[in-house]
């Protein structure tokens, strides 16, 4: 009871600090994020209040099995759930602004134009989706790597919902106008501060469940998601360095100016996709590809060597957003000699990934969540590939500024990131729920052509929508004049936008057709269907054609 | 010397000398005489919540 009345009286102070802010500040924005956070405190408080159990109610909503199971799966539920939401928020988003691109007459101002949607777009992909997905991997890989439950398992849970509230607070202030316009850093200053509790309060989680193993060995796949969690609270607190104008007020201002400004934001924006798009992730393929297809990986010792190297070459690899500007030329070589060199060990990864099917590359085809995760490291091979060749100065100098890059960033997200994110919720579903199978093996492979083929019309258009843009906009006539104004490449590439759009349309519905299986897998449902991989053979007619005599007639 | 131009240099030498010879161990490491156990444990740790029933 004393408890109960402890936690009302936090909430009902948080909930009037946000009151005073709101009467307070004469921004409208700041006023809508204390509305949500006044908001919260009110859900926390009725939550608290009386009888009411919110672990009970969100059991039953959630379909959670009942009794303590041997490991604590809630939040890892919770995040599985919050995946598939923000996966399909976000790819719809991104549906939206392609098609934005390609129409421009679907710029609805100001809320929905394109500068305050693709933030929205990018931040619900990689934070929301993505950072879901590592959240739920990785207490699910940690306790069973570590053999022990989650530590501080009131942490995890606040884990979970406060990075719920950082999403919702970061999506609305992008649609209201509330940004720092640094590159994936787009929140302001009260939100960065709240994701810096939160995460400091993940890695409290991580690192204390590590450090109660009942294992001796520390699993790789828990190296590499440390790595990430260490590495983002570095790069997050470094590169949202920045002084409020006022405590009452969303603007703020970045301690950094002019170039060190620059290449502190790239140094954060290349880190976030080497240390949240690919170290995180290739925690999920280490530990998750060796589980499904039933065999250790390929070679434990390349996969230290994978991990070492990445931690070296990727932390100096930034610069080479920043070819042809006011950075120092020799920044600008470095960084594009480490991402050369990083395309060593990312294929090293690679192959181990794709060496751990060895002698049983027959599941790629009778085993669609196996062929799923092969793609994924094809892609993410195909997309280290295409990294580094990209930071060499002379192709930069084409592709810099165009869509070659998006074509780039696309085949690493939806390939790599997304499929891998795919394969590992497939895995997972069944099991946090117990459940005989999923709902339907065959939507699996729906979901798998249709995200296959929706990548490779997005990679290709924009392949070619980016040179032919590289290519318009460096052609010089013979009098020494440029020959295409802007608009005259922007009309050229509109057929790439249109087919742009129609990939995009592609993944968007197998991760519908994915939100379906998974929801019914939960609500223990099993299509009926043919098993997949499956001869049939009919045993009553196996035996050989017997003469048969027919009856004469007595004469 | 300014303070950047002594940070500079130590960068790249000595710092840089620590930082490969530091790389090179904790690659190494794993290839040292009597790793081989240890090794195929951690490879097939993933399998024991399977196996390996209290």
């Amino acid at each position: 009871m004393e408890t109960v009345v402890k936690r009302l009286g936090v909430w009902a102070l948080v909930l009037l600090a946000s009151i005073a802010a709101i009467a307070l500040t004469p921004d409208a924005g700041f006023a809508i994020h204390m509305g949500i956070v006044a908001l919260v405190a009110v859900i926390l408080i009725v939550a608290t209040l009386g009888t009411y159990d919110p672990v009970a109610r969100a059991q039953s909503i959630f379909r959670m099995p009942p009794g303590p199971s041997r490991y604590d799966d809630d939040v890892i539920r919770w995040g599985v759930i919050a995946t598939m939401f923000w996966g399909v928020v976000g790819l719809l988003v991104g549906v939206f602004i392609a098609a934005q691109l390609a129409f421009p007459q679907l710029n609805f101002e100001p809320y929905l134009n394109f500068g305050r949607v693709r933030p929205l777009h990018t931040s619900a992909v990689i934070f929301a989706f993505g950072g879901n997905a590592l959240l739920a991997t990785s207490f699910y890989v940690v306790q069973r790597t570590c053999r022990t439950t989650l530590a501080l398992p009131g942490v995890a849970r606040f884990v979970f919902w406060g990075y719920q509230l950082f999403i919702v607070l970061a999506a609305t202030g992008y649609v209201l106008g509330i940004s720092q316009g640094r590159e994936y850093a787009e929140p302001e200053w009260y939100v960065d501060l709240w994701l810096t509790i939160v995460w400091l309060a993940y890695a409290a989680v991580f690192v204390g469940t590590i450090l109660q193993r009942r294992e001796p060995h520390i699993y790789v796949a828990n190296w590499f998601y440390l790595a990430f969690i260490l590495t983002i609270a570095m790069l997050h607190v470094v590169n949202n360095l920045a002084l409020p104008v006022s405590l009452l007020g969303t603007k703020s201002y970045s301690v950094f100016a002019g170039v060190q400004d620059a290449l502190t934001q790239w140094w954060y924006g290349h880190n976030a996709v080497g240390f949240f798009l690919t170290a995180g992730f290739l925690a999920m393929m280490y530990y998750f590809v060796p589980k499904q297809a039933g065999r250790p990986v390929y070679s434990y010792r390349l996969s230290i060597i994978h991990f070492w190297s990445l931690i070296f070459l990727y932390i100096w690899a930034g610069p080479h957003h920043l070819h042809y500007t006011a950075l120092p030329d020799w920044a600008q070589t470095l960084g594009m000699v480490f991402s050369v060199m990083l395309w060593m060990p990312s294929w090293g990864g690679m192959i181990n990934g794709l060496m751990t099917l060895n002698g049983a590359w027959d599941k790629v085809r009778t085993d669609p969540i196996i062929r799923m995760m092969v793609l994924a490291l094809a892609f993410y091979g195909m997309s280290t590939f295409e990294g580094p060749m990209l930071s060499i100065k002379a192709v930069n100098s084409l592709s810099h500024y165009t869509d070659w890059t998006i074509g780039h960033v696309h085949s690493g997200a939806l390939g790599w990131n997304g499929m891998i994110t795919f394969a590992c919720v497939y895995y997972l579903t069944p099991r946090l729920w117990n459940r005989e199978r999923l709902y339907s093996l065959r939507m699996i492979n729906w979901h798998f052509w249709l995200a296959t083929l929706g990548i490779v019309f997005y990679a290709a258009s924009m392949w070619v929508a980016g040179i032919t843009q590289g290519l318009m906009w460096r052609e010089y006539g013979a009098d020494g004049y440029l020959v295409n104004s802007f608009v005259d490449t922007v009309a050229a590439l509109h057929p790439m936008y249109v087919l742009r759009g129609v990939g995009g349309l592609m993944y968007l519905s197998g991760a519908i057709i994915m939100a379906w299986n998974t929801a019914m897998t939960i609500a223990g449902k099993e299509r009926a269907e043919a098993p997949m991989g499956d001869v049939s053979t009919d045993t009553s007619a196996d035996h050989p054609l017997l003469p048969t005599f027919a009856a004469e007639p007595a004469e | 010397m300014s303070l950047y131009t002594a940070l500079r240099h130590f960068a790249d030498s000595y710092a840089l000398a620590v930082i490969c010879v530091l790389y090179l161990v904790l690659c190494l490491w794993h290839f040292r005489p009597g790793a081989k156990p240890h090794v195929a444990d951690a490879k097939n740790l993933i399998f024991k919540d399977e196996n390996d029933d209290q």
